[in-house]
């Protein structure tokens, strides 16, 4: 029996997740002498004819990180959920929709409107002029993959098996989860339950965070920028908003710990289904106020609550994505 | 691949007239009870809203109002004790911060917040819980049915 199989995949992301699995360091010697990869396009030249070409399931694990925003993205998580054995959502684009997800603020028209027409960066001469499909040239038909208007997460595409969180996926976290994979391969132990969350713990972000918490009472809302921490008392509780109370554990409250609020990308925590709803609810129980009006002015000053309280998680949240149908 | 479970939304018409559908989640305390006076008094309250009794108005996470709109709700309305009468002492405060920043994110979403509606209706007050049925009955129905779009 030849070496177990691993693919990775990027679709729509920024190549972060492929740096963090770089970054597990010589951990890598191990992986590449323990699995053949067989498709990693980021690395080295793969071609979708040869996954193509491959039998059903010959992959035994594939990780693909990157949303579902174009035709060629689709494309790529069906091939690889078809010949793959473990289908894992690689970090929080192909996990939550992450930060390509905020696009589901807008949809394909007024993208292309803007990005083809109305950026001040495109010229004159080229504006209104916009992507098609497909093109007759004189050497013949030219086709690029086509834009989808809604980015969705890789499990409202195709069957996931398991998750890794984050945006990235912290790289002990990823050399913990291989290391543990390579142990199940080697010696036959169960896999975990399908869906289950690998690569991060089942509380908050809060519960790993060093800052000491006191009765939360909030009085104003501060931008990171007009106002400089005390570096030993919760983010929170000084009025910055941090995500880490409907944020899953797992990172090591990285962002905390140099003086910046979580902002959310390890996920819903376990038992939420919905990272925004349940943000509302933690800081409607600590904002201090009694009348609708000090509300008013207390939240106000959050400046985009939804793309704050959305921000990694838009796509999978039970919206999905802003309405159009409901201007009024 | 789509898991969660979802209701085909089939716009009511009766006559030829929207009638929409609405959530009230009422508090166990104040707003049930004055609903069931209503009810024993004989007072007629829209058959639009369909209860859910909670034990308090706070107890109405965010994550229900947005699923009751997921699920086919045109409008939601939440219903608790009066200021200074909640049975938990102060639920209904977390209520009204809730419902101010849902309408914030609400809005945002493309979603009118009027289809958010919150009222405080204490055990005796019947006649109010009827007159904001068909208020609100009536808000949405000049709002219309809720589309939501997935793609």
């Amino acid at each position: 029996m030849g070496k177990p199989k691993l693919a990775l995949y990027w679709a729509a992301s920024c190549g972060g997740c492929e740096i963090t699995v770089v970054d597990i360091e010589e951990k890598i010697l191990d992986v590449a002498d323990f699995f053949d990869i067989v498709f990693w396009p980021c690395i080295m030249d793969f071609k979708y004819e040869d996954v193509e070409a491959m039998e059903d399931g010959e992959i035994d694990i594939t990780l693909f990180n990157g949303a579902i925003r174009t035709s060629e993205n689709e494309h790529l998580a069906k091939l690889l959920r078809k010949k793959s054995k473990l289908l894992i959502a690689f970090g929080s684009c192909a996990h939550d929709g992450c930060i390509p997800g905020l696009a589901n603020f807008y949809d394909k028209q007024s993208i292309f409107d803007y990005v083809y027409k109305e950026s001040p960066s495109v010229e004159e001469s080229s504006q209104g002029v916009f992507p098609q499909t497909s093109t007759k040239m004189p050497e013949g038909e030219i086709t690029i993959p086509e834009f989808w208007n809604t980015v969705k997460t890789l499990d409202q595409t195709v069957d996931v098996d398991y998750y890794i969180p984050g945006c990235p996926p912290q790289s002990f976290q990823v050399a913990a989860v291989i290391l543990a994979v390579i142990d199940i391969l080697k010696t036959g132990k169960p896999l975990p339950d399908k869906g289950a969350i690998l690569g991060a713990d089942n509380k908050t972000c809060c519960d790993e965070c060093p800052r000491e918490r006191k009765e939360k009472k909030i009085k104003e809302f501060f931008r990171p920028h007009e106002i400089i921490p005390k570096e030993d008392e919760c983010l929170l509780d000084q009025g910055i908003l941090c995500i880490g109370p409907a944020t899953r554990s797992g990172c090591g409250a990285l962002c905390v710990q140099a003086n910046v609020p979580c902002r959310g990308c390890y996920g819903v925590p376990p038992n939420v289904k919905d990272q925004g709803a349940k943000m509302i609810s933690a800081l409607s129980s600590v904002i201090d106020a009694t009348s609708p009006e000090e509300v008013s002015r207390i939240i106000n000053k959050i400046a985009d609550p939804l793309g704050t309280f959305y921000r990694f998680s838009l796509a999978s949240s039970t919206f999905k994505r802003v309405q159009f149908s409901d201007k009024t | 691949m789509e898991t969660k479970q979802t209701l085909k939304k089939e716009i009511n018409l009766k006559d030829g007239v929207f009638e929409p559908k609405i959530v009230g989640f009422l508090c166990n305390w104040c707003s049930y009870s004055g609903a069931d006076l209503a009810g024993v008094s004989r007072i007629k309250s829209a058959p639009n809203v369909r209860i859910i009794r909670t034990m308090c108005s706070g107890r109405v996470d965010p994550s229900f109002i947005i699923k009751a709109f997921e699920l086919g709700a045109d409008g939601v309305l939440i219903a608790g004790c009066h200021f200074g009468d909640c049975h938990y002492l102060e639920g209904n405060f977390k209520t009204m911060r809730r419902i101010e920043m849902m309408k914030l994110v609400l809005k945002q979403f493309g979603i009118d917040a009027r289809r958010l509606r919150l009222e405080w209706i204490s055990a005796s007050e019947a006649e109010k819980f009827s007159k904001v049925t068909f208020e609100f009955t009536e808000q949405i129905k000049t709002l219309g049915p809720l589309r939501l779009i997935k793609n």
